[in-house]
């Protein structure tokens, strides 16, 4: 283990992946079922809690420091060794946040079908990333972003856009996740929201500050690992003690037809919630009722639009393909990644059908609607996750009785209180808790790398101290990202931003400056500096003043897209101004052509040097 | 020289004619079927409202599988016109 990353034994390393990865998922499962026994012998669950979160982010901060190095392409892009397989596994878990873990499930719980929109959104944006850009980005052999805008585009100005654009974009992410890992740590550890801000912060530190991308991607994987391992046992244990079998994904389908049953017993959307409780709903829109009016369709589908163009524009998704060993690697890469993240998001519509039918049918023990107020209130999850306002039992009509708009709950206890409505043994919901940990310090880790990245490369190195050597670089990145992690943490303790709201705004962002810069600077040869310095700043401007005016500004939303698709705005704004700007301005010159040529075909060496 | 470019934009057509026969898929199970998904939920497979399971499970899968086709296609464009990588 001492040569996690090593480039002195690389061969061996590489080779031994998948048997240290394995000795890893081993011994993962090892502690699970060690923590099962001692919760027979009477071990708390408060303890087992500590236990789980503690060990997994130990695990984490060692690979890291394993890891560490003081070589430029180790630091950047993880020497360009990674796997297809191990990059799509790290990727996965870059790409996973804490919002994925734990709220899309609820999500879908309380929002039905309009909600599936961000489950088709966040898959298919991989489709963008492997066709149009992640290969060509390879080949290019960039280390951050902003750099393929800044050599494409020449140029300071263009590098600082893309810089400016790729800060704003990823710095609104990186709130939600601190903000993730806080509210974990502070419940798993027992310790204030305050505290478990700084104390994740820490380990996400831990995990990047010494290594980099290399220690980013073998973090990465093995909290892969633990992420998915957490969220789907307890969903096949789920699933088999109620008779769904051990793969419940492709035999739900009677689940989602008996839900429609019981909403019309129910009055599912026919019963409102007599008083409005904060951060909790009530079910008032059916689980399968897609929209049927033009309006209804058209947020569905630019909801879709913003999740996928989104995230072939964030640049930690994009930075992790620049890691692997050649651009064959990379298009592979990406269909592996997509195939990780498959794993978890098409189990989140299964577990949120079968948590729904779990509390809505009157023959299943479990059920909730129908009951009388004292029984509801005597069972044990219920009790303890009103203790913590996450559910709340209203009898607004006084019957005793517990109707459809009497029973509320916040969306996130669909994911974390499952183990429990199921009746599964304790350690199972210490397992999700270092499962959440994971899926929210691994995206955390690979946002804080991208902007401290883009700002010690792009910003100091290339425009304001060309002739640093490679020790001083190394170092001003590291002191950067523990500043921006800083920033991010007193960001997030001040809870300003609801984790939903700030990660759909991300995706907004980044659509709005940087995805017409990226696509036509290897699709379209025209494209020239003043139409992409056009694009980056209107299309980042437009969607900024969109969002402001929607949220803020008190203006109608045109044609449905409120503030989460702002980048609709933004986007199309960007593709019009870069268009006509270059049209308007004289082409790129011969070596600028040719350059993109040189990108366009995975043949030969990287157009820049191996460091640089 | 003269054959190496040429050997380029083959290379360069047909590369573009796999992305534009790729996001036509990918448009399709991105936002056509889901704008009919009320229309779609009168039908069921494997027992789940057509619309529904679309959105859930079969877009998914379909973008999971097409990414695996994807990168096998056009490794092959790149080493039938001799632009592929050494390895």
């Amino acid at each position: 283990m001492a040569m996690f990353g090593d480039f002195s034994s690389k061969g061996g390393f590489i080779q031994n992946l998948p048997k240290i990865y394995g000795i890893y998922t081993g011994g993962f499962i090892l502690f699970i079922l060690l923590m099962a026994l001692l919760e027979r012998f009477g071990l708390s669950a408060d303890t087992i809690g500590l236990l789980f979160v503690g060990f997994t982010i130990a695990i984490y901060a060692l690979i890291g420091w394993l890891s560490r190095t003081m070589q430029l392409d180790a630091y950047y892009v993880a020497g360009r060794q990674v796997p297809p397989v191990f990059n799509g596994m790290a990727t996965a878990a870059d790409w996973m946040s804490g919002a994925s873990f734990v709220a899309m499930a609820g999500g879908i719980y309380v929002g039905g079908h309009p909600y599936l929109a961000f489950v088709v959104g966040w898959t298919g944006g991989y489709v963008l990333v492997a066709t149009l850009m992640a290969p060509y980005l390879r080949k290019f052999g960039c280390y951050t972003v902003p750099d393929f805008i800044g050599t494409r585009y020449g140029g300071n100005l263009a590098r600082f856009c893309a810089v400016v654009v790729l800060v704003v974009a990823s710095f609104t992410y990186v709130t939600a996740q601190i903000n993730a890992t806080g509210t974990i740590a502070a419940r798993a550890l027992l310790i204030p929201f305050e505290v478990g801000v700084w104390l994740g912060l820490a380990g996400i530190l831990l995990c990047s500050m010494l290594g980099g991308m290399r220690a980013v991607t073998w973090t990465q994987v093995a909290q892969y690992i633990v992420l998915i391992i957490a969220y789907l046992v307890p969903i096949v244990w789920m699933s088999n003690k109620q008779g769904f079998g051990v793969i419940p994904h492709l035999v739900y389908g009677d689940a989602v037809q008996r839900i429609a049953e019981l909403e019309q017993l129910h009055q599912v959307g026919v019963l409102k919630p007599a008083q409005a409780v904060a951060g909790m709903s009530a079910l008032v829109v059916k689980h399968n009722a897609p929209a049927d009016t033009f309006v209804a369709n058209w947020r569905f589908v630019t909801l879709v639009a913003c999740m996928m163009i989104g995230t072939a524009s964030l640049p930690h998704i994009l930075m992790r393909y620049f890691t692997t060993p050649s651009v064959r690697a990379a298009r592979s890469s990406v269909a592996w990644s997509l195939f990780f993240i498959f794993l978890l998001y098409f189990s989140a519509p299964a577990l949120a059908t079968f948590t729904k039918l779990q509390i809505l049918d009157p023959n299943l023990a479990t059920s909730l609607i129908g009951k009388s107020v004292a029984d509801v209130n005597a069972i044990t999850w219920v009790q303890k996750w009103s203790s913590v306002g996450f559910v709340k039992v209203l009898d607004a009509n006084g019957d005793g009785i517990v109707q459809i708009n009497e029973f509320f709950i916040r969306a996130d206890v669909v994911v974390l209180a499952t183990p429990e409505i199921a009746g599964l043994p304790y350690v199972i919901s210490g397992l999700v808790a270092a499962g959440g940990m994971a899926a929210a310090m691994s995206t955390a880790d690979g946002l804080l790398l991208a902007i401290a990245n883009a700002l010690s490369h792009d910003l100091y190195y290339k425009m304001i101290d060309p002739k640093a050597d490679t020790r001083r670089r190394l170092i001003v990145a590291r002191v950067l990202l523990i500043a921006i992690g800083a920033a991010g943490a007193l960001v997030a303790s001040m809870r300003l931003t609801g984790i939903l709201g700030a990660v759909a705004w991300a995706f907004c962002f980044a659509m709005s400056g940087l995805f017409f810069p990226l696509v036509l600077g290897v699709w379209w040869k025209r494209a020239n500096r003043a139409g992409a310095i056009a694009g980056m700043v209107l299309g980042l401007a437009t969607g900024t003043w969109y969002l402001y005016m929607v949220k803020w500004g008190g203006m109608k939303p045109w044609w449905g897209m409120d503030d989460l698709r702002f980048g609709m705005v933004g986007a199309t704004v960007s593709l019009v101004a870069m268009v006509v700007v270059s049209l308007l301005t004289p082409a790129p010159d011969k070596e600028t052509q040719d350059m993109v040529d040189e990108i366009r075909i995975p043949k030969g060496e990287t157009y820049l040097g191996s460091t640089h | 020289m003269s054959t190496a470019v040429s050997d380029r934009e083959v290379h360069w057509q047909r590369t573009r004619n796999l992305m534009i026969v790729h996001l036509v898929i990918w448009f399709i199970f991105s936002y056509v079927v889901h704008w009919f998904a009320t229309d779609l939920n009168k039908f069921t497979f494997l027992d789940f409202p057509v619309g529904f399971y679309m959105a859930a499970q079969g877009s998914l899968a379909v973008f999971v599988i097409q990414l695996f086709v994807f990168s096998k296609q056009q490794e092959k464009i790149d080493r039938e016109c001799g632009m592929a990588e050494d390895e």
